[in-house]
């Protein structure tokens, strides 16, 4: 029997216990293996199946989701802290009197299944049993949640800070950590301990493994970024190198750490809009249609078709300028230059249009919990079929200088090739999984927003290289081009807002008009969105992959904890292994196809 | 809006197509240095952030920064003189900045592109510097998150006015003390790094 917490009754003496064929696949497997002990709590609110589990259990349990035949959860999607120092406890998943939890969204690939796990983690002992040894998407989530909340992970290996500097006191997202406490950093980190110590200077008469052995060799170490030629964003690699050959290399991040999860914490759930904007920048709608989706899951609405129909539109738009970029700038940095003009062309036009639809060319906010900001202006569909004409032709013109050209070849094919097992060991999601081979595309494979309506193919690449990621972004622009030609021959007519008061703003005419609506209005602006106790994730394919919202309301109109999957966050963690073993040049080259935006990768 | 950097402007009745004669540079030589260096600005795009996406717009075909002299962007501070910092500083990266200014030769300029490289923007929060000016010396900030091209190279054409008027003490211009007043130290903390 679970130890019953001491001060309120747990959610699982109060309620019945439900009917083992009515459980979620997982959680009856997990009992069948453990006993029926291993779960604390459980509940499949919003779709989701979670489970509590305790804490010493949690490496059996995670071990047993991942290598049963029956289940084979192959990816840790991701791994999460919530301070629950603030949280009211009457609620499934949420009980017990321990301060923390740490929450592992598991997912299985072949079988399409998704579970949670929780773990409770008490202040006095913030410890946990590290999950890196099953799966290497574990290593900077656990990290992650060692910055911001402290708890530690037993048998990690370099459980050290990875958003916050190096001089950085106390643990951000913690709740009794204000928001304003800044802290300077003096002298950036020389990141020398994590290069682990070179190999003794060899010389002359010693072991002759490796041409040049004979003479006296020392290992160069040499710092690339964050502010280097490549214009990706502020990374920073330290890389001991053996001639042009990368020996091993360590990433460090953090550099553009803005604060949006503790941010978001910090007004109402309309107002993370903006801030979903600046993750991944360079498709921001994506990200807002993310996020109000997940919100959507917690509240249990679903949005109209014809608002569903303009979020695919707008969504494959913004995944076709993502896609640009990132193909501008990779080419950039291999030296293709005119591919840059020729791309960015096509994004200021997509430009055009999507500023006369939100008002805004890169940071929209357009997206709103329950539909959108406004409905399609005048003049949309035709600016959007005539841009659809000049992205052909610009992916014409730029693969007519790529496809056969023997210099791109050379950089990109067989360079950073990773296997797809590894690659979903890493938590690999979107274009990056594509291109090792596996077709997984969460608009197929759970397809939201209408997607099962329209017809069109997922690009996939062979061997996970440099070439092959680029080459599934030009595919996928087309394809996207695809969709937005069906979404807009077939767009419904309807109201784009859901007719819900407890999430949309009336219309002004209401406003003005009627108390009701005055009150309604003034309701929603100032205490905001009031979702039901409880936690959701919604994730949906952003332009570098899964981009999961976990989402945990208090019932009150400020989100309790809001937490972002980023997905070039655990693509980026891979990236020591994509480089190690070739030469600097290629790291460049790899580094591009990643599309690693700091935006979403530090948030 | 000033344009010297002892609060000269511009004089009223000037030509306005760009031809900005300069009321304070004293000889033919500084006039000319001036004119030299500001319509052959080698940018330094240290793109961090959202902003960086707009810098890139401003280079590409569109916008054209090149009708401006400031075409040939050079990422090293060693190779360029004007820093347009573009997206947000954290507490992070605030030396690493610092360190790139000191590199930069003079004369050098900065531009702070947009809201949060101005003042912090709204990431009021405990890993943003409220503005690069407590790091490095600033001689334009642009409004806006992102500010539109436009913007941008207003900002570009308000800064060669600024150096049309540039005497050769302007440079090197004062820097914010570092490390900055308010960074106070703090003990160690026990949870800060740990081991296996």
């Amino acid at each position: 029997m679970p130890e019953a917490p001491a001060t309120r009754p747990g959610p699982e003496e109060s309620a019945p216990e439900a009917a083992p064929e009515s459980q979620p696949f997982p959680l009856r497997r997990l009992r069948e293996r453990f006993g029926p002990d291993i779960v604390l709590e459980a509940h499949a609110r919003a779709g989701d199946a979670t489970a509590v589990v305790p804490r010493e259990r949690i490496a059996d349990a995670l071990a047993f989701l991942k290598e049963d035949r029956e289940l084979s959860f192959n990816t840790l999607t991701d791994l999460a802290g919530v301070d629950l120092a603030l949280f009211p406890r009457q609620v499934e998943g949420f009980g017990g009197d321990e301060r923390f939890q740490v929450v592992y969204h598991l997912h299985s690939l072949s079988r399409n299944d998704r579970v949670r796990l929780k773990v409770r983690v008490p202040e006095s002992d913030p410890t946990v049993a590290s999950a890196t040894r099953l799966f290497r998407s574990a290593d900077w989530a656990e990290r992650e949640a060692f910055d911001m909340f402290g708890i530690r992970f037993e048998g990690h290996g370099n459980l050290k800070r990875i958003l916050c500097h190096k001089d950085f006191v106390g643990h951000a997202l913690r709740k009794d950590y204000d928001i304003r406490d800044r802290q300077w950093l003096v002298e950036p980190d020389t990141l020398e301990d994590e290069l682990s110590p070179p190999p003794a200077p060899r010389g002359g008469g010693g072991d002759e493994e490796a041409e040049g052995d004979d003479l006296f060799t020392e290992l160069m170490s040499v710092n690339i970024g964050p502010a280097h030629p490549a214009m990706h964003g502020a990374f920073r690699v330290l890389v001991r190198l053996k001639g042009e050959t990368i020996v091993k290399a360590v990433p460090e991040i953090g550099y553009i750490h803005r604060a949006f999860e503790k941010s978001a914490e910090k007004g109402t759930y309309t107002q993370v809009v903006p801030y979903t904007d600046r993750l991944n920048y360079c498709s921001a709608l994506l990200n807002n249609v993310g996020y109000c989706a997940a919100v959507e899951k917690l509240l249990g609405i679903e949005a109209t078709e014809r608002c569903q129909a303009i979020r695919v539109i707008i969504g494959e738009l913004s995944r076709i300028i993502d896609h640009c970029v990132c193909l501008a700038a990779s080419l950039v940095d291999i030296g293709a230059l005119t591919n840059f003009w020729y791309l960015f062309r096509v994004r200021e036009r997509v430009y055009e249009v999507i500023e006369a639809l939100t008002g805004h060319r890169l940071t929209n906010s357009f997206a709103r919990i329950g539909g959108l900001a406004a409905d399609l202006n005048p003049g949309f569909e035709e600016g959007v079929r005539a841009v659809l004409v000049d992205l052909d032709s610009a992916v014409k013109d730029v693969l007519g200088l790529l496809a056969k050209n023997r210099i791109f070849h050379e950089r990109t094919i067989g360079v950073g090739a990773i296997t797809a097992e590894e690659a979903i060991s890493y938590g690999f999601t979107g274009p990056c999984l594509r291109a090792c081979g596996v077709a997984h595309d969460l608009r197929k494979a759970s397809p939201y927003s209408g997607y099962d309506r329209y017809d069109f193919d997922v690009p996939v690449g062979e061997n996970g290289d440099a070439f092959d990621r680029l080459m599934v972004r030009f595919e996928e622009m087309r394809q996207s081009a695809r969709i937005i030609e069906q979404a807009l021959g077939t767009l419904p007519g309807g109201p784009v807002n859901v007719d819900d008061p407890r999430v949309i703003i009336p219309p002004k005419e209401e406003v003005y008009a009627s108390i009701e609506g005055l009150m309604r209005h003034f309701v929603l602006v100032y205490d905001g969105i009031r979702p039901p106790m409880g936690e959701a994730y919604g994730f949906t394919e952003a332009a570098n992959g899964e981009l999961g919202f976990y989402v945990v309301s208090d019932g009150t109109g400020n989100p309790y904890r809001v937490r972002v999957r980023p997905p070039c966050f655990y693509v980026y963690s891979a990236f020591p292994r994509l480089i190690e073993g070739g030469f600097l040049a290629d790291a460049v080259a790899v580094l591009g196809g990643l599309n690693v935006i700091a935006g979403e990768l530090e948030r | 809006m000033g344009v010297g950097t002892r609060g000269g402007r511009v004089a009223p009745g000037l030509p306005s197509d760009g031809g900005f004669v300069s009321t304070r540079a004293a000889s033919l030589l500084e006039r000319a240095a001036n004119w030299g260096r500001r319509y052959s600005l080698w940018p330094y795009p240290f793109g961090t952030a959202c902003c960086g996406i707009e810098v890139m717009g401003v280079l590409s075909n569109k916008f054209d920064i090149a009708r401006f002299g400031a075409e040939l962007v050079r990422f090293s501070p060693r190779q360029s003189d004007l820093l347009i910092v573009a997206g947000n500083i954290s507490f992070k990266m605030a030396p690493v900045l610092r360190r790139i200014y000191q590199q930069m030769c003079r004369p050098k300029w900065v531009i702070a592109m947009g809201a949060c490289a101005s003042s912090g923007g709204f990431y009021d929060n405990y890993s943003t510097v409220q503005g690069i000016d407590k790091v490095i010396h600033v001689d334009v900030y642009i409004p806006g998150c992102p500010p539109r091209p436009e913007a941008f190279l207003d900002a570009l054409v308000l800064l060669q006015k600024k150096i049309s008027q540039e005497r050769p003490e302007d440079h090197p211009r004062p820097e914010p003390p570092w490390p900055p007043e308010d960074a106070r130290p703090r003990g160690a903390d026990l949870f800060f790094s740990a081991g296996t």
